[in-house]
């Protein structure tokens, strides 16, 4: 077995190989993209990502995307831990119907939503808000929530919790000051899995949005069918939107597979 | 599992998660309901018409179609990746300063934005701009996605195995990493072989994070919308028309209510089942854990 390494090496180059691409592209003219066939560039410039910075109809698409993320994420986290903590901790009438009720929604395909959402959104006067996209990525990312942290806190010792109430902690107290402490990984681990999930989502967000909250993904793919030419600056919007998980991905390496089987490894 | 104490007032805690769930899922569910029983003129006038919408799709070809091909793509997705990841996931280090590096290297496209996924693999795979498309070319094969359904099937099975493979890899490996050592030298002692190692020190070990696996890719790999999307659009001709793909064309592009919302139904109504599944298994590994006293 001495070249049992080589399996792993071979498929960690086939994973960079194109991510290498796009951002070997990004840096390039598009005189270069198009004229010669380069394996790096050969004039190096940053004018792709100069355009991006400067053009608004560029960076606003990163910047309703981050508003509309950031909400998600608040509301998933802070909805999410008394429901999580009633599911670990308390048997009630309904727990188990609702927590698989939860799962399907997670598990619920958005193009069944999409209709519907952009409908109900504009009747009540939500279409192209942030607040919208918000919402609707809660569709996916509160049952996501609830489920990943209901995994961390189940592995906190009960024992944690009696003590505290025998020491005289009220609920909210001990909540605040002793529980969320204790899983503040989980949290974490969380928080970061709902920002992934509505940062990477485009059906909804494109759908529910027209002008004032258009995500990046959606100002993406409509310069590809526009006009299908300026590749570099394609290239560099792609990797922008790549760093925010390339920056973070030190801090959550050892919990990945625990969040995406939904905290249950 | 924590004996757990029952109390009711725990739905105070549940209530806001359950308002805005249902807010998001139960309202628009109904809207689908309703359309799929009636049809419309348009000025929002609208008449019973019954189970016609489900019966004309049970016996439309484009729904059998996009049906078909969309068990087809999960089903090679499933007999790649399964084994693809198991494979990886035996060879990966367990300590050193190789650790970090895979678990890194190989979580970075589960965290690429699904569009990027797609923009990355639409221009990688480009004949006259991207080094597969390129590279293949001009070894004289005739290779162009656009144009071709075998390419574009063999780009999207590609791209996907690319995207999500490590997935699995991750997940295996967090099944291994959780076998004592106390089992291998066990093994040693009484001189099993690597593949009685793998049968039966292995791989039931990672039974259930593999179940998990297995359910999660098909799940995912059955609604997958933005990334065929972004590199085919659905084409050439309705090659690449997955499920998803198939019903925003019908329910967006087109407009019928009525038969796209007999559609999402009877989508709904799959994962529903794939979702039972699911949490069965998910619940038998919770009470196994706890019996099992790992």
């Amino acid at each position: 077995m001495r070249w049992k390494w080589l399996v792993p090496a071979i498929y960690i180059f086939f994973l960079l190989l194109p991510i290498y691409w796009l951002v070997n592209m990004s840096l390039k003219t598009n005189d270069e993209i198009l004229s010669i066939f380069s394996l790096w560039p050969r004039d190096l410039t940053l004018a792709n990502y100069k355009v991006i910075f400067t053009d608004a109809s560029w960076y606003s698409g990163y910047i309703n995307s981050m508003i509309y993320v950031s909400i998600n994420v608040v509301i998933s986290v802070t909805f999410a831990l008394p429901a999580a903590y009633a599911f670990s901790r308390y048997s009630f009438v309904g727990d188990k119907h609702l927590f698989f009720w939860l799962l399907t929604n997670r598990m619920a395909p958005p193009a069944v939503f999409a209709l519907p959402f952009f409908q109900l959104y504009s009747s009540i006067g939500l279409f192209d808000t942030h607040i919208a996209v918000a919402i609707a990525h809660c569709l996916f990312n509160l049952p996501l929530a609830v489920w990943i942290l209901e995994g961390f806190m189940s592995g906190i010792p009960k024992e944690i919790d009696e003590t505290a109430f025998v020491d005289g902690y009220s609920w909210p107290r001990f909540f605040v000051k002793i529980f969320i402490p204790n899983i503040a990984s989980g949290i974490g681990v969380t928080a970061f899995f709902c920002f992934m999930f509505s940062w990477v989502e485009l059906l909804l967000a494109r759908t529910l949005t027209a002008v004032h909250a258009k995500p990046i993904s959606a100002i993406m793919t409509r310069t590809v069918s526009a006009s299908g030419l300026d590749w570099g600056v394609l290239a560099a919007a792609g990797v922008l939107t790549i760093l925010p998980g390339a920056l973070v991905i030190w801090f959550v390496r050892n919990h990945i597979a625990k969040g995406f089987a939904l905290g249950r490894v | 599992m924590i004996a757990k104490q029952t109390n009711q007032k725990a739905w105070f805690m549940v209530l806001p998660v359950f308002l805005v769930v249902a807010f998001s899922a139960v309202i628009p569910l109904m809207t689908v309901v309703n359309y799929s029983f009636q049809d419309t003129f348009g000025s929002n006038q609208f008449f019973w018409v019954g189970m016609t919408w489900f019966r004309d799709l049970i016996h439309s070809e484009r729904f059998h179609d996009a049906f078909l091909r969309q068990i087809m793509f999960s089903s090679i997705i499933l007999a790649i990746e399964i084994p693809l990841g198991i494979a990886i996931a035996l060879t990966m280090p367990k300590k050193g300063w190789g650790v970090p590096v895979c678990l890194i290297s190989m979580a970075l496209p589960l965290l690429i934005p699904w569009n990027v996924v797609g923009t990355i693999w639409q221009i990688f795979g480009r004949v006259d701009i991207g080094l597969l498309g390129h590279t293949l070319a001009s070894l004289g094969f005739d290779y162009n996605y656009t144009q071709d359904p075998v390419a574009a099937w063999l780009t999207i099975i590609i791209m996907d195995v690319w995207h999500w493979t490590s997935l699995v890899v991750l997940l295996a490996y967090a099944g291994l990493c959780s076998i004592p050592d106390a089992y291998y030298q066990a093994a040693k002692i009484d001189g099993a072989s690597r593949l009685a190692v793998f049968r039966y020190i292995q791989l039931p070990k990672m039974q259930r994070v593999l179940l998990i696996a297995i359910l999660l890719r098909f799940m995912d790999s059955f609604m997958i919308y933005t990334e065929p999307f972004v590199i085919t659009g659905g084409g050439p001709g309705n090659s690449t028309t997955f499920m998803s793909i198939d019903l925003v064309k019908m329910a967006i592009g087109q407009f019928d209510l009525g038969p796209a919302a007999a559609m999402s139904l009877i989508y709904f109504l799959v994962i529903l089942l794939l979702s039972y599944v699911f949490y069965t298994v998910m619940s038998n590994i919770g009470e196994e854990s706890s019996n099992g006293g790992a």
